[in-house]
């Protein structure tokens, strides 16, 4: 489980990661394996904050642990794209919608609280 | 910074026109430019439609656009809400003069997972704003964030941020929240907004609800404190800030006509006094319609307008009632010149039908008004709300110049000089119509008992209803007291009799005279004949004595002549002869 610490330290390090990633419309992790679900996961942040770095640090780190190969991260900052916001219903920062597999599923916050994201993400039940 | 727009400029703070009827007069020119407003009310008091007619006619009057944040319509449901109004959100949204933008916030779809802001409101209003250049900014109902995001000290430190960055954006905005238990907003949103509260009612006394706008508080400027009552119609909002008129309107001294010539004879000759207040009061069946009903037929004789509420009977039913007593309305009806406004008391609250009258009365610019008959208007709410409701309706027409004739039924018929309503002190002039009790007949009568700044009789006249409208005759004050209907009939008959009778003794007196003239005359005709027959006897008789003398004569003086002896004197006379 990660701590506030460890996603402070953490952000750090994946800054360059989230700058490469964020001109980008998508940073993909390909290798889909043939017959699972493809996780379509998207996060939105407002600029570099250290909440939006930490976010994008916890949300890396938890596909690698739960779905190796098989998940797809997009990050969209709503100051460069403001319209995004409003189409796809964002009000907190950083919210994270998982856009596959339906349902849509919506989670806000750092993402620090790994618990609630794995419930939030519908993985709890999956392990 | 828009000083035109500012009404008063004594307070220095900058307003900023809301456009809708009323709220301007109490906010004295506006809400407070470039700050949030809190438009605080109960579940359908009106705050949805508050701030979207703001925005409106923000953009449709003031050329200022807006931006609509909605919590808890999406755009389509909104546009289709106030589409009743007039409103043409989508046209306006098709011309960026507004942007709606929906948020969708649904705990259930939603997982929170630490730390996170409302960055994202923040954009889509930053974007909204920007991309129609928007003045003015409605948030409806923020607190819908409580309900979807849990994490309140978040919330809280977010929208004071929002609140913030709302005034250094420089927006007019309106905020609305839901009341809550005894304090104005649910979620304390008051703490936040401390330039301009608004508080929106809707309340049911006996079963009649009453919509009722207040302003809590307005920072850096005098306001409207009271409560007043407004409506939602098909052409939006209106406020009434009716009692913050003052007692200053002019009198007229034009004199119209009641439309009853006798009851003008009454008034000093002339009538009512133009923009006078005029309360006819009866029992049932007395005839206040009837009197009302001649006072439009005049007015409309004369070209003016008039406005006939009616909360009792349909106007068809006035039309048809009127028209057996010889008034036919109907014409002025369908020239347009007499307006109908029919309605049952308990249609709405009180504060409604004062609305009513005030927008009819704005719209159609009568020059009268009937509303018969207003006590009626009592089971709309209760006696003191009447008054006070009578009384700035009373005001606002004489502030517009309009003649009201109110009738009024009283149930007491021996308290009658009391109006069950106790307006009575409101009218300029106050016809009294009574039933006089006698013989064993119900007539009407109908007295004056006040009218102002004029002359008018103190007697009680008669009041019938014929097939040619209403007539006033004098009744008989005799020993047996006033005489009305057959006792007055038998009476006048009794009178034309002894006229009659009178007459004819006259005549009879005149005629004995005449005959004794004739009479008289008739003697002195013949003592006068008499009398010539008479004197012409003795004129013979004198004649024919003369005539012997004569002969006497002569035969003395032949016979002197044949003597020869007589003296010198004697033949000189007979000579002479």
């Amino acid at each position: 489980m990660n701590t506030t610490k460890r996603t402070k330290a953490a952000a750090k390090r994946t800054r360059a990661a989230a700058k490469s990633a964020k001109p980008r419309p998508s940073s993909r992790k390909p290798q889909a394996e043939p017959g699972s679900e493809v996780w379509n996961l998207r996060l939105y942040v407002a600029g570099q904050t250290p909440k939006s770095l930490a976010a994008f640090d916890n949300l890396k780190k938890l596909c690698q642990e739960r779905l190796e190969g098989r998940y797809r991260i997009e990050v969209v900052d709503l100051l460069v794209n403001p319209k995004l916001a409003r189409d796809d219903q964002i009000v907190a920062i950083p919210t994270l919608v998982r856009k596959l597999p339906p349902p849509i599923r919506k989670i806000i916050g750092d993402l620090s609280n790994t618990e609630r994201v794995l419930v939030g993400l519908q993985l709890r039940s999956r392990d | 910074m828009k000083a035109k727009n500012n009404k008063t400029p004594r307070t220095g703070l900058a307003k900023c026109r809301t456009g809708i009827r009323g709220l301007d007069e109490i906010t004295e020119g506006g809400l407070p430019r470039g700050r949030p407003t809190l438009v605080c009310g109960n579940a359908g008091s009106g705050k949805t439609l508050l701030a979207l007619e703001f925005l409106v006619r923000g953009a449709l009057e003031q050329d200022e656009p807006g931006v609509f944040m909605a919590f808890e319509e999406t755009p389509q449901e909104l546009a289709q809400n106030v589409a009743t109004l007039g409103f043409d959100v989508k046209g306006l949204i098709a011309r960026n003069k507004l942007a709606v933008d929906y948020v969708h916030i649904e705990r259930a779809e939603i997982e929170e997972t630490g730390e996170y802001d409302l960055e994202g409101l923040f954009i889509r209003l930053a974007s909204a704003i920007d991309s129609v250049g928007a003045k003015r900014v409605a948030l409806d109902t923020l607190e819908a964030l409580f309900g979807g995001l849990s994490n309140t000290l978040v919330l809280r430190s977010e929208l004071r941020r929002l609140f913030r960055w709302l005034k250094d954006k420089g927006v007019t905005a309106i905020i609305t929240a839901e009341r809550g238990d005894g304090t104005l907003t649910r979620r304390g949103l008051e703490e936040y907004v401390s330039d301009c509260v608004i508080l929106l009612d809707h309340r049911v006394n006996d079963q009649i609800a009453t919509r009722r706008l207040r302003i809590v508080k307005y920072r850096g400027s005098t306001h409207g404190t009271n409560e007043y009552p407004f409506l939602i119609d098909e052409q939006g909002f209106s406020v009434l800030p009716i009692t913050s008129l003052e007692l200053k309107h002019s009198a007229s001294t034009v004199r119209i006509s009641s439309g009853i010539p006798q009851l003008d004879e009454m008034l000093g000759g002339k009538g009512y006094y133009r923009g006078s207040s005029v309360l006819a009061s009866g029992t049932a069946g007395s005839g206040k319609t009837s009197v009302a009903a001649h006072f439009v037929d005049a007015a409309c004789r004369r070209g003016e307008r008039c406005l006939f509420f009616t909360f009792e009977e349909s106007p068809n039913q006035v039309l048809r009632n009127m028209r057996s007593i010889g008034i036919d309305l109907q014409p002025w009806v369908d020239n347009g010149l007499l307006q109908f406004h029919a309605a049952r008391p308990t249609l709405h609250g009180l504060e409604n039908h004062l609305a009513v009258v005030h927008k009819l009365v704005n719209e159609f610019e009568p020059r009268a008004v009937v509303l018969d008959p207003i006590n009626n208007l009592a089971s709309a709410g209760t006696l003191s709300e009447l008054k006070a409701m009578l009384m700035r309706l009373v005001d606002y027409m004489k502030a517009s110049q309009v003649t009201a004739l109110f009738t009024s039924l009283t149930q007491d018929q021996d308290n009658l000089e009391q109006t069950d309503v106790g307006i009575s002190s409101l009218m300029d002039t106050w016809l009294l119509l009574r039933n006089l009790e006698s013989s064993g007949e119900r007539n009407r009568g109908l007295y004056v008992l006040k009218s102002r700044g004029m002359p008018h009789s103190n007697q009680i006249r008669e009041f019938t209803l014929t097939d040619h409208g209403v007539e006033l005759r004098d009744v008989y004050l005799g020993s047996a007291g006033v005489l009305t209907g057959s006792a007055r009939a038998a009476q006048e008959m009794r009178e034309r009799a002894e006229a009659v009778a009178q007459q004819q003794e006259t005549e009879r007196k005149r005629y004995g005279l005449e005959r004794k003239r004739h009479a008289l005359e008739a003697k002195i005709a013949m003592l006068r004949a008499e009398f010539e027959a008479e004197a012409e006897e003795m004129n013979e008789v004198i004649a024919q004595d003369e005539l012997r003398q004569r002969r006497q004569l002569n035969g003395r003086a032949d016979m002197a002549r044949s003597r020869g002896t007589i003296s010198g004197i004697k033949p000189r006379k007979g000579g002479r002869k």
